[in-house]
């Protein structure tokens, strides 16, 4: 019988926190700029130019590390790791080693299998984030461009707790969505908001010791992670038994050949000779200034699902998706502020505007349109001023642009001829235009009624409200309910 | 002089600190090297039982900047101190991690 194994996993992630400034100097953090065009003497490692801390930056750190469990030191510093890359412009970054600004935290997560389990978080630390190398196809040399250099990082490092890829992404899932509800960052796999290096050994299932472990980088998806995990596995335990040895490495995630490979080691020397900054004064933390910080925190996934039960009684379903994001459970609970009826707005959130979403391509916390425009549309249809299909349409148009219902409708003409006998005119007009229809339901098949309603709507040109059109109907043809 | 530096030691740094040294330098530096671990020595004679390492020389904490952006573009000047320049980037040897 074939040995079994279990992979051993620790996550080592980093995430750019949203702050407007960066960490060490006024430069803006805005992505996208012209190459070099947000650099300044501190970021760009001028000789004589000197860091000052944000303050923001610090903050954040806090919030996530109180929102993860974890104790704060309140004496904290900073330290400069030394290696050479021309990403890196002072040959050293400002990061934490001895005194971290958080330790000793944890994550509860669901597991596969249906259970709770706790992932512990070693530490926080904050530090900077290095410039950006692109590589001339042609050339001899490559291009760097600083405006990311010196971006505030956290890097939020795990307990070797994860057995298996769903816990991986549990947990970062679970990290996630708590550091976008603090607004601490947006943590973007794709874009580098948030990136997560995967460190995996494995070891015969029950088996004391860990194995020799790996560090995988490069993972730009919950897809890759997951494959580049499979494959790391995989690779792992082929060695092994080969009676080979798993060497201690980097390795790069290649997504498209779905395979890693060892990086070329920083000329072998992996010896950061960290030392305290000396540019840098220490950080103490009050109580009082971690009590006004605890206090800003908001209400967390776990906590709104309990509240939406008991407040708004929308069903389990409807409160995960929409608590799936703060921007949405945002919308959703101004909305209910304003209009009431918490199951319609729900609808709206998790059908249309998911498929819209989803169809646009965008994630639910760039939604921009208002909630009092998608209140003041759930009002309309309430009237009967505007019928579904119309709604449908007119929210296409609030989420793209968000405009004002009411004027759109009235503008477009769009709003439902509610007059009765508008609709019974039209209503006659069709039957006399349909004897077969007409046979077909007196002979007993009332599904034909359907066919005329259709028909009615479609002579309305839409601005009817079935419902009405169908009662009308039924009273001539003598049908109840 | 209590403490000698291997010649391999002295290599490493140089490998570390991307630095090459002549033989002669070598041997300087050895020297100096040496003597600077003789003094931390006589520190270390001192007893520090109980002493919180000192992470800064001035009694300062909690200096911060408010997150507000304070520098404009300044890309023409960060820029004329690259040896090298193209496309608004600092050219470097091709470098691949």
């Amino acid at each position: 019988m074939s040995k079994e194994y279990e992979m051993v996993i620790g996550l080592e992630v980093h995430v750019e926190l949203a702050t407007k400034t960066k960490i060490f100097c006024g430069c803006s953090t805005e992505f996208g700029g012209a190459p070099n065009s947000h650099t300044c003497p501190v970021c760009t490692g001028m000789p004589g130019s000197l860091p000052v801390l944000n303050k923001q930056v610090v903050e954040y750190a806090m919030a996530v590390g109180l929102a993860t469990n974890c104790t704060i030191n309140q004496n904290c510093k900073f330290d400069r790791k030394n290696y050479f890359y021309p990403d890196n412009p002072q040959n050293y970054q400002i990061s934490q080693l001895y005194y971290p600004i958080c330790i000793n935290g944890g994550v509860e997560i669901d597991t596969p299998e249906g259970g709770k389990k706790t992932i512990g978080i070693h530490e926080i630390h904050m530090e900077e984030d290095a410039g950006k190398l692109v590589h001339d196809e042609w050339g001899e040399s490559s291009l760097v461009d600083f405006n990311r250099s010196g971006v505030p990082l956290i890097e939020i490092v795990s307990e070797p707790d994860m057995r298996s890829a769903e816990e991986v992404i549990a947990y970062l899932e679970k990290l996630r969505l708590i550091i976008q509800y603090l607004g601490a960052s947006d943590c973007k796999l794709n874009e580098g908001s948030m990136r997560a290096d995967v460190n995996l050994s494995v070891r015969e299932k029950g088996a004391k010791e860990f194995g020799t472990r790996t560090e995988t980088k490069n993972l730009n998806s919950f897809k890759a992670i997951q494959r580049a995990i499979e494959n790391e596995r995989e690779r792992q335990i082929e060695l092994i038994e080969a009676g080979e040895k798993v060497v201690q490495e980097t390795r790069r995630w290649d997504d498209n050949k779905e395979y890693s490979y060892p990086m070329r080691s920083k000329e072998d020397a992996q010896d950061y000779r960290y030392f305290p900054e000396p540019d840098l004064v220490p950080i103490v933390i009050s109580d009082e200034w971690m009590a006004e910080v605890k206090a800003r925190q908001p209400e967390f996934r776990e906590e709104k699902a309990i509240r939406y039960a008991e407040e708004y009684k929308i069903p389990e379903y409807d409160i995960d998706i929409i608590t799936s994001s703060k921007k949405l459970a945002d919308i959703f609970e101004e909305t209910v502020a304003i209009c009431g009826n918490p199951k319609k707005v729900s609808n709206w959130l998790m059908v249309e505007t998911m498929y819209l979403l989803k169809e646009k391509g965008i994630d639910a916390d760039r939604i921009t349109f208002s909630p009092k425009n998608l209140a003041n549309l759930i009002q309309l249809v309430n009237s009967k001023a505007i019928n579904g299909n119309v709604a449908k349409e007119v929210f296409a148009k609030i989420f793209d642009e968000d405009i004002e219902p009411e004027a759109y409708v009235r503008e477009n003409g769009l709003t439902s001829v509610n007059d009765e006998g508008e609709l019974r005119k039209a209503v006659e007009k069709i039957i006399e235009a349909n004897p077969k229809s007409v046979e077909d339901i007196k002979a007993g098949k009332v599904k034909a009624m359907g066919f005329l309603v259709g028909q009615t709507m479609k002579e309305m040109k839409g601005k009817a409200d079935p419902g009405s059109v169908n009662a009308i109907l039924r009273e001539i043809f003598g049908i109840s309910e | 002089m209590a403490n000698i530096i291997s010649d391999e030691t002295i290599e490493y740094v140089g490998i570390l600190a991307k630095i090459e040294l002549s033989d002669e330098e070598k041997e300087q530096a050895k020297k100096d090297m040496g003597n600077m671990l003789d003094y931390i020595d006589k520190l270390n004679e001192l007893d520090t039982e109980g002493v919180e390492p000192m992470s800064h020389v001035f009694p300062v904490d909690n200096v911060f900047r408010e997150d507000v952006v304070t520098n404009g573009d300044d890309r023409e000047k960060i820029l004329s101190n690259a040896p090298e320049e193209k496309d608004g980037a600092f050219v470097v040897p091709k470098t691949f991690d």
